[in-house]
């Protein structure tokens, strides 16, 4: 096993299975199968298949089991909740990012390292409000680090797209809003619960909404689209799909559209034109750049590591303004949460500046 | 200037040619009659001398954001657009001017000769004034054309729509040489065309690729079969007693060939011909590098008249004794402008020849001697076709030969611009030489979207070493390159320039052991030198 040590004391280390702790024997978000995995949130990159134990947040519980089987073994905790592994104590708290998602905060005699798992600082209604945690090491996150992404807040945003779904409803088109089916198609409901009469959504979207309905969270009733649903019922109504539907033959049924993409890369025109939208709303679930660094400086943390993202960029950027920060290299960001895209998030990991 | 930034971004996000056409032509419908000039200019290519330089905004920029200059270098890396790399940077704007569109180019073209603080003080008092979308349209207007698709044939429909007027004559009247500093909308969109302006050159017909069988396009004599030159399309004219050159970017550039100054006498008044500018030697064109060679500079040397003369390649004939005979059958304009060729008699002004064939077949073989001719390949023009406005199908065809091709391993990588943004889609390629790889070209179209989004994948994870923008990459990623034409160069480490390279396909199939070799190039320039 290839073990890169940095610290004073290493209470977590970056190992070729993930991010492990040596002295509690359990791992974070690991992306190869171990005995215990301690999972910050449920999407396809920090939520894998095949470890032993998962741990987790109360809320996240159903959707590792929606998405890994009902029969993997997941205990769930509150925020705050403290557990111990030989003598390492280990509590969730709020990272803002999707229901149930959670940082992970590791106590090792005195030492606290937290790892961010995927997050961002707007408090989006539905997803938590981030909570900075104060510790000695930080390991972030930074999908969006660059200082080209700095997000208008979110009611601005669905203020606009409130504003383009009339528009298209006097110009008779429906509206079809793309966004991950986990997380962003949450957030878009609960904050666009009664933007038209009905709603209705793919199968993707459909199934984790009804769970978390089922669960108790105040979303809105939406309707499932199925190759049996008559074109008509989406008239002046809006639509939600995941990502992966731009560019499908599924989209043709809502004919005459106009389609509206939700991504934080929709920050930069050219990254719209390629998707061929109509509108793009850059309205991210990760922290944008000023976030960040808000993030960074609340947990007073002496040392950083920048994971997934631009972390080149924001290590360095952290570096010269007097926070030691190193950029490590992780296989998170591999199904692109935002642009559905398989690929790598830019992850810069080739010009380590230190 | 809100409107404007609305229609760009409008215009920018659609994909749909009508709802661009729609947006512009609402936009014309009610923007007052300056600013309509001067979209009429912008998206015409003739925007204002620059005042600012990209330099100076960057700057700016930088002391107004006190980002350090490599995280400001990252930024623009990523978005792939200075103009809105600073928009996005700048803190948020007051959103409080109302200012039209041609106050701001009014006020910009004004700073040509104010000193640095003066431009630095308009600058930002601008960002502070507009919102980021308003910044990102001006700033464009500083630093360079909007890329935004907008076609001269969609901005000339619009104006056919808000005007009310053919659109062939639009096209004739926004054509060539005006300014939009000099001119309203009205003067120039009024009756009389050439009467204003005697350098008025005639839109331009151009063909689509033929991409079927010729034999699909019916009787061969119903054609006429040209040879199709690798030089630049250009129009001459004679009217007032005046020469003017055009090209087919609607530069004129008389000044830059005196090698046509005697065609003033030589032709009579009000002619207008269709042909191509093309360097030549002994009756055979030289590669189209020597031409380059005579566009870039501002005053001609005698060395370069030596070196690459210059020739005017004639295949069509628009005006005569001062009447536009663009709508007589292509044989009869031919055959005035064989006698008119043969009567001037001058060694500037060549006919490019037709081709006599009986079938298509023999024709097709024809084509396949088009490099030895120094030529592309043919083109395919109906013998009683009118001469056209824009690029239409149907009556004229270009029917090129097959590029040349080589296989080729990817060793640098660097991002692309507008829609290319954030995705490595900018190659170099090498072909071997012993256990050497030698860069030899760049390409950077060719693949599919997805195919881009696999190789900027890979890219990211298999980079070596960052050099500014570029990265150096694993040589393992082979690709076919295509290109027209070869030449010696030796500005190039490989000692060869081509000639519209590009992707052809990516060999997944093929080892990079098995590229070919820098012999093999030499191989091909030794086959195809012209």
């Amino acid at each position: 096993m290839k073990i890169v040590y940095f610290a004073s004391m290493q209470v977590l280390q970056f190992t070729d299975k993930g991010i492990y702790c040596p002295a509690g024997d359990f791992y974070i978000d690991p992306w190869q199968p171990v005995e215990r995995a301690i999972i910050t949130h449920a999407h396809s990159d920090h939520a894998r298949y095949g470890n032993k134990h998962y741990l987790c947040h109360h809320d996240s519980v159903a959707l590792l089991q929606l998405r890994l089987g009902q029969d993997i073994s997941v205990q769930g905790i509150a925020f705050g909740e403290t557990i111990r592994y030989n003598g390492v104590t280990v509590s969730l708290h709020p990272a803002g990012h999707i229901i149930g998602s959670a940082q992970v905060r590791v106590e090792q005699e005195n030492e606290v390292w937290v790892f961010s798992g995927d997050y961002k600082v707007e408090n989006d209604g539905i997803s938590g409000q981030f909570e900075p945690v104060r510790c000695n090491t930080f390991i972030t996150e930074c999908t969006f680090g660059l200082p080209i992404y700095n997000w208008q807040p979110q009611a601005v945003i669905f203020s606009n797209i409130r504003q383009w779904i009339q528009d298209n409803q006097v110009a008779g088109k429906n509206s079809v809003l793309l966004g991950y089916s986990l997380g962003k198609a949450q957030r878009l409901l609960y904050n666009l619960r009664d933007v038209t009469e009905q709603i209705w959504a793919h199968g993707a979207i459909y199934i984790p909404h009804q769970l978390l309905r089922e669960k108790g969270w105040d979303l809105p009733e939406i309707h499932r689209i199925t190759p049996d649903t008559p074109p008509s019922v989406y008239k002046n109504n809006l639509i939600i799909g995941p990502p992966s539907a731009a560019d499908s033959s599924w989209m043709r049924r809502f004919n005459p559209y106009a389609l509206g993409v939700c991504s934080g890369w929709m920050q930069v025109r050219g990254n719209m034109r390629r998707r061929n939208a109509d509108a793009g709303f850059a309205l991210s679930d990760h922290a944008d750049w000023i976030g960040l660094l808000q993030a960074v400086k609340a947990t007073g943390a002496e040392k950083v590591y920048t994971t997934h993202g631009f972390s080149s960029v924001f290590a360095r950027y952290l570096t010269e303004n007097g926070i030691a920060a190193q950029e490590v290299k992780t296989e998170y960001g591999d199904m692109d949460e935002e642009t559905g895209i398989p690929e790598a998030v830019n992850n810069e990991s080739n010009n380590t500046p230190l | 200037m809100k409107e404007f930034a609305a229609l760009i971004k409008i215009l920018s996000n659609s994909t749909k040619t009508n709802e661009k056409l729609d947006a512009l032509s609402r936009y014309l419908a009610t923007a007052d009659a300056p600013d309509r000039l001067w979209v009429l200019a912008l998206f015409t290519g003739r925007r204002p001398k620059r005042t600012v330089n990209a330099t100076q905004l960057s700057t700016w920029c930088l002391q107004m954001t006190g980002l350090p200059a490599w995280l400001y270098e990252e930024c623009y890396h990523t978005v792939g657009d200075l103009a809105e790399t600073i928009a996005l940077l700048l803190p948020p704007g007051k959103s409080i001017s109302v200012h039209p569109l041609h106050y701001w180019i009014e006020q910009l073209i004004q700073l040509e000769k104010a000193e640095e603080s003066i431009k630095q003080a308009f600058i930002l008092k601008a960002w502070e004034e507009l919102d980021t979308s308003e910044r990102f349209v001006f700033n464009k207007l500083i630093t360079g054309g909007f890329r935004i698709g907008v076609s001269q044939k969609m901005m000339v429909n619009a104006l056919a729509n808000t005007y009310n007027i053919p659109a062939p004559t639009i096209s004739h009247m926004i054509s060539g040489n005006w300014d939009p500093q000099q001119t309203t909308i009205e003067a120039l969109l009024s009756e009389n065309i050439t009467e204003a302006d005697a350098s008025k050159p005639f839109p331009f017909y151009l063909a689509y690729a033929l991409e079927i069988d010729p034999s699909e396009l019916g009787a061969p004599e119903q054609w006429q079969a040209e040879w199709k030159w690798d030089g630049i399309r250009g129009q001459i004219i004679k009217r007032n007693g005046q020469l003017f050159v055009w090209s087919r970017g609607e530069e004129l550039i008389t000044e830059k060939f005196p090698e046509y100054q005697p065609l003033l006498e030589a032709l009579p008044e009000g002619t207008v011909l269709d042909g191509e500018i093309l360097t030549f030697t002994d009756g055979f064109p030289l590669p189209f590098q020597t031409l380059q060679t005579r566009i870039g500079r501002k005053n001609v040397t005698r060395k370069q008249l030596q070196e690459a003369p210059v020739v005017f390649l004639s295949y069509d004939l628009l005006e005569w004794k001062g009447e536009d005979i663009r709508t007589t059958a292509l044989q009869e304009r031919r055959l005035l402008l064989e006698q008119v060729v043969e009567q001037i008699n001058h060694p500037a002004l060549r006919l490019s020849p037709a081709i006599t064939f009986h079938d298509w077949d023999e024709l097709a073989r024809f084509r396949m001697q088009a490099r030895e001719k120094g030529s592309e390949g043919l083109m395919l023009k109906k013998l009683d076709s009118s001469y056209q406005v824009g690029r239409k199908r149907g009556d004229w065809w270009k029917w090129k030969i097959d590029p040349l091709t080589i296989d080729a391993v990817m060793i640098y990588a660097q991002k692309g611009h507008g829609r290319r943004s954030n995705l490595y889609t900018d190659y170099t390629f090498a072909v071997r030489d012993g256990d050497q790889l030698v860069s030899f070209t760049k390409a950077y179209s060719g693949l599919t979207d997805k195919e881009i989004n696999e190789v900027d994948n890979w890219v990211k994870r298999n980079s070596l070493e960052k050099f500014g923008p570029v990265r150096t990459v694993k040589p393992e990623l082979v690709f076919e390159i295509g290109f027209e034409g070869i030449a010696a160069s030796n500005r190039h480490k490989s000692g060869v320039a081509l000639r519209f390279p590009r992707i052809l396909r990516w060999r997944k199939d093929k080892p990079p052991a098995e590229i070919n070799t820098l012999e093999d190039l030499q191989q091909l320039l030794r086959t195809h030198k012209q």
